[in-house]
């Protein structure tokens, strides 16, 4: 036993190596553009990548939690898009204050996500299959609500200042993104949701023998990544003055990228909210950097999937490395 | 040892299909660690997971300091100070060992729903200070050796004041010296007056550290006996219902001595330090050694699991490349893993699907298909053969006890007619019955000329087995016995000694 006492501190080390790995990754992206193309570091440029990057992050922040409960949402893109119909719905149709818009819009984010939450814990479906039922549903009810036409917010010119509202030059959107990450860290790492959110990542079946209420934890979770899904449907109708209903599919696949770039495992219990921002800033720092480049669109996409197997095959890499400690 | 602590009387239990408790009963006084034994399938997890109730009884009473109790869930038992140890660990691997041993009870700060880590990182401190476990508790679970998981399982009981501690096979997966530290902790536990239900299929280990046992065969009470009043053989003949331990060994090795199988100088990074050994026709070759000395990482490089460093292996006298098991399965090696679930079978197929598993080659008509007719026939003949208990070839493995799944894992060997198999803990996880047919039929094989290679952690089965031992001891050879002077004894300082 004497000699077993000695925990390998290397280990630890390891689990902090995929972040500096990902912080790595996005200096040097930056630094690569920056001397490939002048314009890239441009204040301007600058601007819009950060602007470019908030709503993406905050969905990808949103389901960190998910993916680190084991689990996974398919849906955030189109329930994203719900959220903003529905705001339309409020402030357009209804003519209620913007607030209450915004408020509503939270909501929808909320019921979707407890509505996705109850199917995972309660009728236990694979998450997968539950949330790719829900994107379907959320897509659909944002085509029949809006009559499939975008609904716009001319009357209600604040709206759109909450994204495009500047603050030293910077837009509001971009603080708000960070305000979110601030808030999202501290609930993961200082709350008693947080805690249960690496629990039933980690072991499932243990968590739930020590008398924790499973069900109910995952169903929160569930309506947490709503909420921060309700809130990118904020920025994003915001900053198009308009909800787009057939906008949103393929959001969940450049968050949930994020989210594994910036060192999350798929399979649960690993996971920092950091880790995710750098996530989403690398692919929205390459996105723009090969469009400053002139790289066609089409090769954007084929870039930004070879990141995404690069970085989960790091991951793995990793793993084996720790586990054959 | 004084009065009764728990009493369970007339418990019963009936799942679809199945009586699994039938009259069951056992007393548990203050202060004692009772064994409860009996085979694979007798009913004693399912007695002791009514008593943590995870399990409802249909009837019967369960008094708890003579007052009558209904344990409706786990809650309950745990308030009572009742607790259990699966044989799987309950923990979270991604948490600290304070974050574990508090899950469901965090200290919150004055906003309830923000944590104060400062309290439970105390108190987890603590107790294992009380264990004598020097453990920094804000380490992540997943940094610890399976014994030290243990010790946080039991640390995690404690801090509910547990008064009763269920324990099942909590020696399982530890090494010689975890397992007296294991029994140091067992005795301090003893000493402060909490009583332990103790299960086990290791008999050895009972007069070691029990007081008293019961023991329970078919979902029935058989007997609760003082210890030192029964030997082993009583144990076991009260379990099975016949006497078949005993302390036989196996006779000297009576082959023609021709060397099958050849290893020189095999190295592999710091787990295989220059082993060298020879499997003679029909010889049953035993690697004894405890855990971590490398006895599977050397059978997973022969058979080209693992990449060897450095080595060579021959076969009737030829050196030959093994790089994989594939190759290693063309020249006629099979291996079966301890991990029978993860490796050995597929639990959703079954038996004859099983069993040409690795032949598939030979069991296909034209054109792929298989042949239906020749599976069948294989799989009656290895079920024939192999006394595989199943209603029929086409049952599922998952539906097959562990021990005629194992036969099932030795049949898809003999079906590939490998000439040398390696087994690896053959009998984990077997009740004493099964495994008693599976010596028979290993000395049968080895009887049809057949080289065997037995890797167990229990001395006896090796003494049983055995014609020959190597004993292993962090990666190195450190002896090597031939059975007419090998004793535990001798095995075990081998197994110890570090040079």
């Amino acid at each position: 036993m004497q000699d077993n006492i000695v925990v390998k501190k290397s280990m630890i080390n390891k689990n902090t190596f995929q972040k500096i790995l990902a912080l790595g990754a996005l200096i040097i992206l930056t630094a690569a553009f920056s001397i490939a193309s002048p314009n890239f570091a441009s204040k301007n440029n600058i601007v819009s990548i950060l602007l470019a990057t908030a709503v993406n992050g905050v969905l990808a922040i949103g389901v960190t939690f998910v993916i680190i409960t084991g689990g996974i949402d398919l849906s955030i893109g189109t329930s994203m898009t719900f959220a903003s119909v529905m705001i339309g719905v409020a402030v357009t149709f209804l003519g209620l204050p913007v607030w209450v818009g915004v408020m509503v819009g939270l909501a929808a984010g909320a019921m979707v996500g407890f509505v996705s939450g109850v199917c995972v814990s309660k009728l236990k479906l694979p998450p997968f299959i539950a949330t790719l039922g829900m994107m379907m549903i959320t897509k659909g009810l944002s085509l029949i609500i809006s009559g499939t036409k975008p609904i716009y917010f001319l009357d209600a010119p604040v709206f759109s200042k909450i994204s495009t509202g500047e603050l030293l030059g910077i837009p509001f959107a971009v603080y708000i993104m960070f305000g979110v990450a601030l808030i999202a860290h501290i609930i993961l790492n200082k709350t008693i949701l947080g805690r249960y959110t690496f629990a039933i990542g980690s072991n499932e079946e243990a968590t739930r023998l020590s008398g924790i209420n499973v069900d109910k934890w995952k169903i929160a979770i569930y309506i947490l990544n709503g909420v921060f899904v309700g809130l990118a449907g904020v920025l994003m109708a915001s900053r198009l003055n308009s909800a787009h209903p057939a906008l949103g599919q393929g959001y969940e696949l450049d968050a949930i990228a994020a989210v594994v770039i910036g060192g999350t495992s798929m399979s649960g219990g690993k996971g920092t909210i950091a880790g995710t921002l750098i996530g989403a800033f690398i692919m929205s720092v390459l996105i723009n950097g090969l469009r400053m480049l002139s790289v066609p669109q089409e090769w954007q996409t084929v870039v930004t999937g070879i990141i995404v197997i690069v970085a989960v095959f790091s991951d793995i890499v990793r793993r084996k490395k720790a586990s054959r400690v | 040892m004084g009065e009764s602590i728990v009493v369970m009387k007339e418990i019963e239990k009936r799942f679809p299909g199945v009586h699994a408790l039938n009259q069951c009963q056992i007393e548990l006084k203050t202060g004692e660690v009772h064994a409860l034994v009996g085979e694979n399938g007798a009913g004693k997890s399912t007695l002791m997971k009514v008593l943590t109730g995870v399990f409802k009884k249909d009837s019967g009473t369960i008094l708890y300091r003579g007052r009558e109790v209904e344990i409706l869930n786990p809650k309950m038992a745990q308030d009572l100070g009742i607790c259990i140890i699966h044989q799987e660990l309950n923990l979270m691997p991604d948490l600290t060992i304070a974050e574990n041993i508090f899950i469901g009870r965090e200290t919150r700060k004055i906003v309830r729903c923000f944590l104060n880590d400062e309290i439970i990182n105390r108190e987890s401190k603590k107790i294992l200070e009380t264990m004598n476990v020097k453990l920094d508790v804000k380490t992540k679970v997943e940094n610890l050796t399976v014994a030290q998981q243990q010790m946080i399982e039991i640390a995690k009981a404690l801090s509910f004041n547990s008064k009763v501690l269920i324990m099942d096979e909590p020696t399982a997966a530890l090494t010689e010296s975890e397992i007296k530290e294991l029994f140091r902790i067992i005795k301090d536990l003893k000493a402060k007056g909490v009583s332990i239900v103790y299960i086990s299929h290791r008999m050895g280990e009972l007069k070691q550290i029990c007081d008293r046992v019961t023991v329970m065969r078919d979902g029935k009470y058989i007997a609760t006996r003082d210890l030192k009043q029964v030997t082993i053989g009583d144990i076991i003949h009260m379990m099975v219902g016949r006497e078949i331990y005993g302390s036989e060994i196996q006779k000297p090795y009576k082959g023609n001595n021709q060397v099958i199988l050849k290893v020189k100088n095999l190295n592999r990074k710091k787990l295989i330090k220059n082993v060298s050994f020879e499997l003679r026709k029909g010889e049953i070759l035993g690697f004894a050694g405890l855990m971590g000395a490398g006895r599977t990482e050397v059978a997973r490089a022969v058979f080209g699991a693992d990449k060897k460093d450095s080595g060579k292996i021959y076969l009737n006298g030829k050196e030959v490349e093994i790089n994989s098991p594939q190759n290693a399965v063309k020249h006629g090696i099979g291996y079966l893993s301890e991990d029978r679930k993860q490796y050995g079978v597929i639990l959703g197929l079954d038996v004859e699907t099983n069993t040409v598993m690795a032949d598939w080659g030979n069991y296909l008509k034209k054109f792929g298909w298989v042949n239906k007719d020749k599976v069948c026939k294989n799989a009656k003949k290895q079920i024939d053969l192999l006394k595989i208990k199943t209603p029929s070839e086409k049952q599922l493995l998952l539906n097959l006890s562990g021990g005629n799944q194992q036969k099932v894992v030795i049949g898809k060997w003999l079906t590939r007619q490998c000439d040398i198999l390696i087994f690896d803990e053959p009998t984990r996880g077997i009740d004493v019955g099964a495994k008693s047919e599976i010596y028979k039929l290993l000395n049968y094989l080895s009887k049809q000329g057949k080289s065997i290679i037995v890797i167990s952690s229990e001395l006896p089965e090796i003494l049983r087995l055995s014609h020959r031992i190597v004993v292993m001891c962090e990666g190195r050879k450190t002896g090597e016995l031939s059975i007419e002077n090998a004793s535990q004894h001798k095995i075990m300082e081998l197994a110890t000694s570090k040079s």
